[in-house]
């Protein structure tokens, strides 16, 4: 076992090298120092075991115990893309076909004055200084061997850039596609968003997978919310059975903005998602909701962690999971108010409803509270549907399953309800009612 | 209709029903009262099939099928409707919404088209007249902070727009005030005709001024004690169900 964990991280570290060579002149630049830190970072901390406490019901041996080919080619067809399309899918949309950007298949329709978009190794060459001042400022990389990974070949990914006081108005809508048909693949994707001052922009990564192999994504994400400014953020995940996803979403909120997150886990064989977000701002706002269906073995963790620096700040969480056949969740909600923070105002609620006797749920709250004139709530529930509600529907002639699976609806829709980009929305909807009515 | 012959009931390890005779025609009202505790709510859910309860005996025919053998919604799509004591709340799902689910799910069971959402329209206007319900109230989540008597009416706006061959109203008056009860009651009179019948289930005799009952029947401690006319009602009205119990409970120890 240790053999074979040792053979994906001794792979990944002569990739670096090969990449490396590539580099030239840029060898030398800072963000590459950064990268052969994460590296080295990377090296000390290994994949964590069941024995860390982050990961004590995340078990990462699959993925590990397997290699990868890293920015594989794919030959995707006219045909492929019409199967993996979205409908009514407007806006900025982006492809990234095995975590490489496609220009060919992407479009930009807001106008460069409202927006900057770029992948990520252009807009260093061209926005070195908004890069250098954001760039792996907000992560966890010292803690977390998956950042330091995905740091360490921080090649590809989607720079966003708003300048102040644009609004922009169509969505980016990224899409990470991944095609296993013919081998294990691998992509890291990594982006960087920096929304200035009073700007406002909705983002959406929606991630799918295709064939039968293995894939492993590991997916990092840093946010920039300038004071005033607004961002609605979207996670999207729908990928196969075979897939190992890692995601971070790493913020950091000036004064007076206004972030929400929304994590949707419909399809993933195992599925990490970490969202940590830091409020540096006084009368900030954070808005976290997430929603997970995992069926057969699937495997959906979602860990929060929501940081209250300075004082009247808001966040606000809400998660909820519904778990068929033999899967599993997890929930990890971090809450920190730090001394100066007072008067915030922390709500966080998990909901999850188990369909099947084998399905199980972990969740976890953890507050650590420093300050004293503070409102703090959190809840956590696992139960089953409610018997009551299922006869006195079947009583009305509804099936049992039909019955159960109005249930389901009704309380997946509360998230549902969350979302503001209809088309995602849409999508989303269509998604989880065919998961739901899924026997 | 309904033939139940020899019913006998129990959950966990109680027995409740004891062993039920009851014969209902088309057209006809009965009304089921009896002491609290005596087991109405029980033959009720029977009835409708709540799996909760163990079927240890005898035998339930409804136009000639074994209602016993039937799930709950195919009893529903056969023409079974039963206004429940307590609705339960349903978070998320409207009242609307609710019916056209289970109006076209049974409409799949009889093998008809599904309807539109049109048809629902213009059908469940002409249904709210019935018990005089708001369309505000179907919007909501159905009986989600409902009071006692829009749970009620609801039941009620749900049983018109199912229009069952056997209603059973298990205690629709209770909560209610006098005029809600007027209100409720005369939406029931309206319903019913030659092709269908009622049972009400009630422990006064104040909701059967309104629906007046072709049969009244006594149920104590699991069993049909006493059956008669609509004056029985007006007995019970004046002495109670103490005399009825003593002579239950006189012949019971007698056997004993
Ligand atoms: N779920 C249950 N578990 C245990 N006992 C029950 C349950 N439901 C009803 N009973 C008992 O069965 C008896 C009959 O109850 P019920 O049918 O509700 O009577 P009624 O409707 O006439 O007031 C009562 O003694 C009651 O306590
Ligand atoms: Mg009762």
């Amino acid at each position: 076992m240790t053999t074979d964990k040792q053979d994906l991280k001794a792979q990944l570290i002569a990739d670096f090298q090969l990449a490396e060579g590539k580099l030239n002149g840029a060898a030398k630049s800072a963000i590459h120092v950064t990268r052969q830190k994460a590296l080295q970072t990377f090296n000390q901390l290994g994949f964590p075991t069941t024995k860390h406490e982050e990961w004590k019901y995340s078990n990462v041996r699959g993925l590990v115990n397997q290699t990868y080919e890293f920015q594989a080619d794919s030959s995707l067809t006219a045909e492929d893309l019409a199967q993996l399309s979205i409908p009514n899918l407007e806006g900025n949309i982006l492809y990234f076909i095995n975590g490489v950007y496609n220009e060919a298949l992407s479009s930009i329709v807001s106008p460069a004055s409202e927006l900057v978009l770029l992948p990520l190794a252009e807009a260093i060459k061209q926005y070195p200084a908004v890069v250098e001042k954001h760039f792996n400022q907000y992560t966890d990389q010292h803690e977390n061997a998956f950042t330091a990974l995905n740091t360490a070949f921080s090649f590809d990914g989607v720079f966003i850039y708003v300048p102040a006081k644009k609004v922009v108005e169509k969505p980016i809508i990224l899409r990470f596609i991944t095609d296993a048909r013919q081998a294990n693949v691998a992509a890291q994707p990594r982006n960087l968003i920096v929304v200035e001052k009073r700007a406002e922009v909705q983002i959406a990564e929606a991630y799918r997978s295709i064939g039968e192999h293995s894939t492993f994504t590991n997916a990092v994400t840093e946010i920039y919310v300038a004071e005033e400014a607004n961002v609605d953020y979207y996670k999207v995940q729908n990928e196969s059975d075979q897939a190992y996803h890692i995601g971070s979403t790493a913020v950091y909120q000036e004064g007076r903005s206004v972030f929400t997150a929304n994590t949707v886990t419909a399809n993933g064989g195992f599925v990490r998602n970490n969202l940590q977000i830091k409020i540096d701002g006084e009368f900030a706002e954070a808005n976290m909701f997430g929603l997970y269906i995992p069926n057969a073995k699937q495997h959906i963790d979602n860990h929060t962690a929501v940081d209250h620096a300075k004082p009247n700040a808001n966040s606000n969480e809400l998660y909820k999971g519904i778990l068929k056949d033999k899967s599993t969740g997890v929930f990890n909600g971090k809450i920190f108010v730090r001394q100066d923070a007072q008067k915030t105002n922390a709500f966080q609620s998990c909901k999850n409803v188990l369909v099947s006797d084998e399905a199980s749920m972990n969740t976890k709250p953890q507050l650590e509270i420093w300050a004293d004139d503070v409102k703090c709530s959190h809840g956590t529930t696992t139960g089953q549907l409610n018997h009551d509600a299922l006869f006195y529907m079947q009583a009305r002639g509804i099936s049992k399953d039909a019955a159960k699976a109005l249930l389901m609806l009704a309380f997946a829709q509360e998230v549902i309800d969350k979302m503001r980009i209809p088309s995602i929305k849409e999508y989303l909807e269509g998604l989880i009612i065919e998961k739901i009515y899924q026997a | 209709m309904l033939t139940i012959n020899n019913l006998q009931a129990k959950i966990g390890e109680k027995e409740i029903l004891k062993g039920i005779n009851l014969e209902i025609k088309a057209g006809e009202v009965h009304a089921i009262m009896g002491p609290n505790g005596s087991g109405k709510s029980t033959l009720a859910s029977v009835l409708a099939g709540r799996e909760d309860y163990e079927v240890t005996g005898g035998s339930v025919d409804f136009e000639g099928k074994d209602l016993l053998d039937l799930a709950p919604e195919e009893r529903a799509a056969e023409g079974i409707f039963l206004a429940f004591q307590y609705p339960v709340e349903i978070p998320g799902v409207s009242t609307t919404n609710f019916l056209k689910t289970a109006v076209n799910e049974i409409r799949k069971y009889r093998g008809e088209e599904p309807m539109d959402a049109v048809q629902f329209l213009k059908m469940f206007k002409q249904k709210m007249a019935y018990v005089n319900i708001d369309q505000s109230l179907l919007n909501r989540a159905l009986n989600e902070g409902f009071s006692g008597g829009e749970k009620k009416r609801n039941e009620i706006f749900q049983m018109a727009v199912l229009e069952p061959k056997l209603a059973i109203l298990d205690e629709t008056d209770s909560g209610l005030d006098i005029d809600a009860l007027r209100i409720v009651a005369e939406g029931v009179n309206k319903l019913k005709s030659s092709e269908n019948a009622t049972i009400v289930v009630t422990h006064y005799q104040r909701l059967l001024d309104y629906i007046v009952p072709d049969y009244v029947h006594v149920l104590y401690k699991g069993r049909i004690v006493k059956s008669g006319t609509k004056e029985l009602a007006l007995e019970l009205e004046e002495r109670g169900y103490d005399w009825i119990k003593a002579e239950v409970d006189a012949q019971e120890n007698s056997i004993a």
